[in-house]
């Protein structure tokens, strides 16, 4: 038995320790305010493309509680209270989801700013991922024209039926049965990502409405886009971020969407986190939050391609 | 026979797809970060070895397969079918054309080899890495050119045709790493 010993190389602990202190740097420098929000929350989020994983303790009414997927609710409720700025670097957790990128726990980077929009925050998490990785190589492309220019597709004009077959074209899918996003997934992920190895630090922005998850949309060149945006480097996607959706009658359409959808893919309902409805219809600041996934990034600083080299103890190992 | 789950797939799996019997070689696990979770899986159909990508959506699952892999003994063929014996329990199994396939060559009587078994018949028979083999015919050995590195055809007690250094002669038992075709060493005489 060799598999209690960490995984990763010392120099990649070392590694590690120093990038998570230069992210303290960079937001102390930049009066960016620390929190520390619970990972064991009452609430878990109602997109179906994330599982939460489910506790044993309690909460006093006796329903179990969820270890968090992001801390994005509780630092929406501080923002809503007046916090100014605020980061936090804290694990996150994701059922179901072991790979050679993805662990169930992992470790996220989650900031926001009052006042800033989607495209200024973007800037940002540029300065700080050059900073990491000591480079300057980033651009920005939008949604719509990166399936233009690998697909020669218009994601919004097109059906899922075409995105089907234009799918079936490059891939072996067999007998999958997907919807629209289904489909635009499948070509992002299959088809799009691994031709970005080589467009350095690229932002993808101005996803479509329908992928909007908690962004605002907004009407840009005569089409409606969601305020969303990707940051991948080398080809592997490392942060998401949005111009946050601001409005608590849309965010509760949304969750009942994410629900429907839940029902129809027989996964179990979720409750819309009821303290940040609250929060909400207080007024949350006009703001833009990012989350960044940090063995990603360690990953890309030390070149390697597997989580398990960055990590002290993998899923594997755990 | 049990279902597997995508996030139950393993290398050496051997599950039903398209109504044949593969074996998983490879799965990863693909998300997007927002969005529909994959599993691209690399898989071998073990009816016709073709190799490919196929995805899935992530928790879909597919029906095990009736898939053994067992050491057997090759006893000989009547040119249509070639017979294995099971050594514990010496019950004989026969393998047409389609599972022998390229093997049918490396096949020496007596010799064990490893039949993998679908449904109870053998699906595809792979030789051991090496196997020795008698010379039946080649060029006369010639002296005094092991240092040139020439070589020339060899057909083999089993019919197989091997390239040898050109000194090894007409009646000799060689060494031969089945995996590449090629001739390893001159094996002793027994």
């Amino acid at each position: 038995m060799t598999d209690w010993r960490s995984g990763a190389s010392l120099a990649a602990l070392q590694a590690r320790s120093r990038l998570l202190g230069n992210i303290r740097a960079f937001f102390a420098q930049r009066q960016v305010l620390e929190v520390d929000t619970p990972i064991l929350a009452r609430f878990g989020v109602t997109d179906p493309a994330i599982e939460p994983l489910r506790s044993v303790a309690s909460a006093p009414e006796g329903a179990s509680m969820f270890l968090q997927s992001s801390p994005e609710f509780a630092m929406k409720r501080l923002l809503a209270a007046g916090s100014g700025p605020i980061y936090q670097l804290g694990k996150a957790f994701r059922h179901g989801e072991v790979g050679a990128r993805h662990n169930p726990e992992f470790t996220l980077l989650e900031w926001y700013r009052p006042g800033l929009p989607a495209k200024e925050l973007i800037r940002e998490v540029a300065e700080l991922v050059c900073e990491c990785l000591d480079r300057d190589d980033w651009s920005v492309v939008s949604y719509g024209a990166l399936f233009e220019e690998v697909l020669g597709l218009d994601p919004w004009a097109v059906s899922a039926s075409e995105l089907k077959a234009v799918a079936a074209g490059q891939l072996d899918v067999g007998t999958l049965d997907l919807d629209y996003d289904g489909w635009l997934d499948l070509l992002m992920s299959h088809v799009i990502e691994p031709s970005l190895a080589l467009r350095g630090l690229l932002f993808v922005c101005d996803y479509p409405p329908s992928q909007a998850a908690l962004a605002g949309c907004t009407d840009r060149d005569g089409r409606r886009v969601a305020e969303r945006f990707e940051l991948y480097v080398d080809g592997i996607e490392l942060a998401n971020g949005y111009q946050e959706l601001l409005d608590v009658w849309e965010l509760e359409q949304r969750a009942a969407q994410d629900n429907e959808r839940r029902r129809a893919g027989g996964q179990e309902e979720r409750a819309l986190d009821s303290r940040l409805v609250a929060a909400m219809k207080e007024g949350l600041p006009p703001c833009s939050g990012v989350a960044l996934g940090v063995d990603r990034l360690l990953m890309a600083q030390l070149g390697v391609d597997r989580l398990s080299a960055v990590m002290p103890f993998d899923w594997s190992r755990a | 026979m049990a279902n597997y789950s995508t996030n139950e797939f393993r290398s050496g799996l051997k599950v039903m797809l398209d109504g044949d019997p593969c074996s998983i070689l490879d799965n990863e696990f693909v998300k997007p970060g927002k969005g529909q979770a994959f599993n691209r899986v690399r898989m071998r159909n073990l009816k016709t070895g073709r190799v490919w990508d196929r995805t899935f959506k992530s928790g879909e699952s597919l029906e095990g397969a009736d898939v053994m892999d067992t050491t057997m003994e090759y006893l000989y063929t009547d040119g249509e079918f070639w017979f294995f014996m099971e050594p514990n329990t010496y019950e004989q199994y026969q393998a047409d054309a389609a599972a022998v396939g390229d093997t049918h060559k490396w096949l020496k009587e007596q010799e064990p080899c490893e039949v993998t078994l679908y449904n109870g018949t053998p699906l595809s028979v792979s030789p051991p890495n090496f196997v020795e083999l008698e010379i039946t015919e080649t060029d006369p050995g010639l002296k005094g050119d092991t240092a040139q590195g020439g070589s020339k055809p060899a057909t083999l007690s089993t019919g197989a045709v091997v390239r040898v250094p050109l000194f090894i002669s007409q009646g000799e038992v060689i060494r031969v790493d089945t995996r590449s075709g090629e001739y390893v060493a001159r094996a002793s005489k027994s």
